[in-house]
């Protein structure tokens, strides 16, 4: 998983947990986001959409299908890993990689459209934009985040974002997905362990 | 995964399909134009080569150099053990230069495991081939390119029949093959003149038979294993042609395998001896992607052992599990 969240957050603690987006929202702030991606850059020529696994996959697959109804022609999706280009793999034991798939056009020269499942830290993006800039060289990189939580701890900020989430450093928010988690949900609640689990 | 590698033996099955799953993400590495990663930036990788080697080394010196380590190539030749320095000097003068791991290759079996584990360095010890005991990288390898071979790529090699042929008395390839290719659920079938089987090869995980004509039919992966000269110190079998004869693939022999099946060698080959050149250099063999192969597989080992923090290297393998999932 991708989101800064899940560094300093444990597992959310189901029974505090209370839902801030259901599936309809989740599908509204999508489409939004497809026709914001589009009137931003005047059509889909050159656009690809790499969403951050895991969770950032799936959303890059749905906004690119939305996208493609829109302008009736398809949008390239894929995924960037962005595990080895982390700054605090050292924090942690190594972890497993995730598929970093690039459609056949490649980056270069294009509009690369970022997705991921929710914005924090900043430090996600900032490790997928040094991936990014070893597979190539966009024209111009945007973000697009379903959640945007605050606390950014680099000067990052979002292109697109589904909802503006005002959160405290103590609580956890997690986006379950059809594709992984069988529901579309956006969970905000107290994570599991509250400091102990704290990185 | 454990703080070092030592015997394929120490791989458990998640250990095991985390090394090949890392090392298909590696492998994609190789088609980009800039085939760097930034992750162990800072970290220092010693070759220490006291046994002459070009493809493994080169392989390790590579797949540290792509994940932007610093290399350290030490060979003996030239250095203070041809004054007669002895391992623990050489490995304490490696820890005060602060190598955080240690590749080594040897000839006395058991020189990795001494290293690893009698507190002379802190760092990480990669079993790079230790005399004829084990080379746990090379089976990695070899699983590697089964797998992309007879399995799509992933998973594991349930059921997939293997037959290592030759001389695997002195093969540290066979052992560790044996031991890796048991844990992914493969059939291995030692074949070779019972003079070049090793005493107690009956309580190996796997089968051992003498008649080679009779298994190929049956073979997914036919694995040619080179007759080690250099290592032979008796007659093990009366003349070179005999041993062709009755244990060398030639085209005629190949041709029995069934029609997915691959041809696999360690290398260095022994061309006409125990694999004919045809053979070699057919459609079936495999003999060059392994040495690419190479390159993945060890970029996946040395970023499970490095790319994490010093603490994991502590825990025990029972841990891999939880760190191989994904964190929410």
């Amino acid at each position: 998983m991708a989101s800064p969240a899940d560094l300093r957050g444990g597992s959310l603690d189901p029974s505090t947990a209370r839902p801030v987006l259901d599936g309809a929202d989740i599908h509204r702030a999508l489409t939004r986001i497809a026709h914001e991606v589009l009137e931003r850059n005047k059509g889909a020529d050159d656009l690809v959409v790499l969403g951050i696994p895991t969770r950032g996959v799936p959303l890059a697959r749905r906004l690119a299908g939305r996208m493609a109804e829109v302008e009736g022609r398809p949008v390239p999706a894929g995924s960037l890993d962005i595990t080895m280009y982390r700054d605090d793999l050292r924090l942690r034991p190594a972890r497993a990689l995730e598929r970093t798939e690039v459609p056949p056009g490649g980056v270069d020269d294009r509009v690369v459209v970022l997705v991921d499942d929710v914005l924090f830290s900043g430090r996600t993006v900032r490790a997928a934009l040094d991936a990014l800039g070893d597979l190539g060289r966009p024209r111009a990189v945007q973000l697009a985040v379903l959640v945007d939580r605050g606390h950014r701890e680099l000067p990052i900020r979002a292109d697109f974002v589904g909802k503006n989430l005002p959160t405290s450093l103590r609580e956890t928010v997690r986006v379950l997905l059809d594709e992984a988690d069988g529901r579309d949900a956006v969970l905000l609640g107290s994570e599991h362990g509250g400091e102990a689990v704290r990185a | 995964m454990r703080r070092h590698l030592v015997s394929a033996g120490d791989l458990s099955y998640d250990d095991a399909l985390l090394v090949l799953d890392t090392a298909t993400e590696m492998a994609a590495l190789g088609q980009r134009e800039i085939k760097k990663l930034p992750t162990l930036r800072g970290r220092t990788v010693v070759n220490l080569f006291f046994e002459d080697s070009t493809r493994t080394r080169i392989s390790f010196e590579a797949a540290a150099k792509r994940l932007s380590a610093d290399v350290i190539n030490f060979s003996a030749k030239g250095s203070s053990v041809s004054k007669g320095e002895s391992l623990k000097d050489t490995a304490l003068t490696l820890e005060a230069m602060g190598a955080d791991a240690v590749v080594i290759r040897h000839s006395a079996s058991g020189a990795p495991h001494r290293l690893a584990y009698s507190g002379w360095i802190g760092g990480s010890v990669v079993n790079a081939g230790d005399g004829t005991h084990e080379h746990p990288t090379q089976a990695l390898l070899d699983a590697f390119t089964m797998r992309r071979h007879l399995c799509a790529g992933s998973g594991d090699l349930a059921g997939r029949r293997v037959t290592i042929v030759g001389d695997v008395l002195h093969s540290r390839v066979a052992r560790s093959n044996v031991l890796l290719l048991h844990t992914l659920g493969a059939e291995v079938t030692l074949v070779g003149p019972p003079t070049l089987l090793p005493v107690g090869v009956d309580a190996w995980p796997c089968a051992v038979s003498y008649d080679l004509d009779g298994l190929l039919p049956k073979s997914d992966v036919v694995m040619m294993l080179r007759v080690q000269r250099e290592r032979m110190n008796a007659a093990f079998f009366p003349s070179a042609n005999e041993y062709t004869r009755r244990y060398g693939l030639d085209l005629e022999r190949a041709s029995a395998l069934p029609d997915h099946a691959i041809v696999m060698h360690p290398g260095p080959m022994n061309r006409g001896m125990e694999i004919a050149a045809e053979v070699a250099d057919g459609v079936r063999s495999t003999i060059v992607e392994q040495v690419a192969n190479g390159v993945s597989v060890r970029m996946a080992v040395l970023y499970l052992l490095l790319g994490g923090s010093r603490l994991s290297l502590e825990a025990d393998s029972a841990s891999a599990g939880d760190a191989a999932e994904p964190d929410r």
